[in-house]
């Protein structure tokens, strides 16, 4: 699994469908918190291109997406949602609770928000934490 | 509702999953799970429920079968049993 299997259709086709699964990854997280979908059936999809990029490129796809980042992204996305739910605590309210986490916006606008950043945070965790898995399974689970 | 095409996706569903079960070839093993896990999205996809069939689509045809295809590039490609 280290070189890249020679096929120019396979290259061509998994070039050409990255960046569209991508795209509709992105509308599908931040389409979440009012349609089906959300940061986790998202972030599977973003998985998805980049182990498509690993699949079909190889060792080569290192470049475009370094085998430290899954890790890195997966960290800031668990960090990043304690952070939101921790946020409102500050104020005096309960784990999550966005109606209370910023003074001065009304509670409906605040829970809107609140709710799209958390599908963003899962969706950022979700994607890094199953690139490492990819990662992890490559190598046989060495290094 | 359309009863038929209900009865005939969840008689191929059934079909599918004693195959993913007797087949001696791990490699199509691993094909018709995937084969499986499609049609168990349709299946969520028509019964109302369109959450959890993107859900199946994304996680159940499409990376479970990769991370299992990557376990047979250790386990070999014979079953033993």
């Amino acid at each position: 699994m280290t070189s890249r299997f020679e096929s120019v259709f396979l290259y061509v086709v998994a070039r050409a469908m990255v960046p569209l699964i991508q795209v509709f990854a992105f509308y599908v997280i931040t389409h979440g918190h009012y349609s089906p979908g959300g940061g986790f059936q998202g972030g599977v999809m973003l998985a998805a291109s980049i182990i498509l990029l690993r699949v079909s490129m190889g060792d080569e796809s290192y470049d475009r997406f370094p085998r430290e980042a899954g890790i890195v992204i997966a960290g800031f996305g668990a960090l990043a949602f304690a952070l939101l739910g921790f946020m409102s605590m500050l104020f005096g309210g309960n784990f999550l609770e966005y109606a209370l986490a910023v003074p001065g916006m009304s509670a409906d606008e605040l829970r809107y928000w609140g709710i799209f950043f958390a599908e963003v945070f899962i969706g950022f965790l979700v994607w890094g934490a199953l690139v490492a898995i990819y990662d992890a399974l490559e190598t046989g689970g060495v290094e | 509702m359309i009863y038929q095409l209900d009865f005939w996706l969840m008689v191929i569903l059934v079909l599918f999953a004693i195959l993913a079960l007797e087949v001696r070839d791990l490699l199509a093993a691993v094909g018709v799970l995937t084969g499986f896990s499609f049609l168990m999205a349709l299946l969520f996809a028509k019964l109302g429920a369109p959450d959890v069939a993107l859900t199946e689509a994304a996680l159940g045809a499409g990376l479970t079968g990769v991370f299992l295809l990557l376990a047979l590039v250790f386990v070999g490609r014979e079953s033993e049993d």
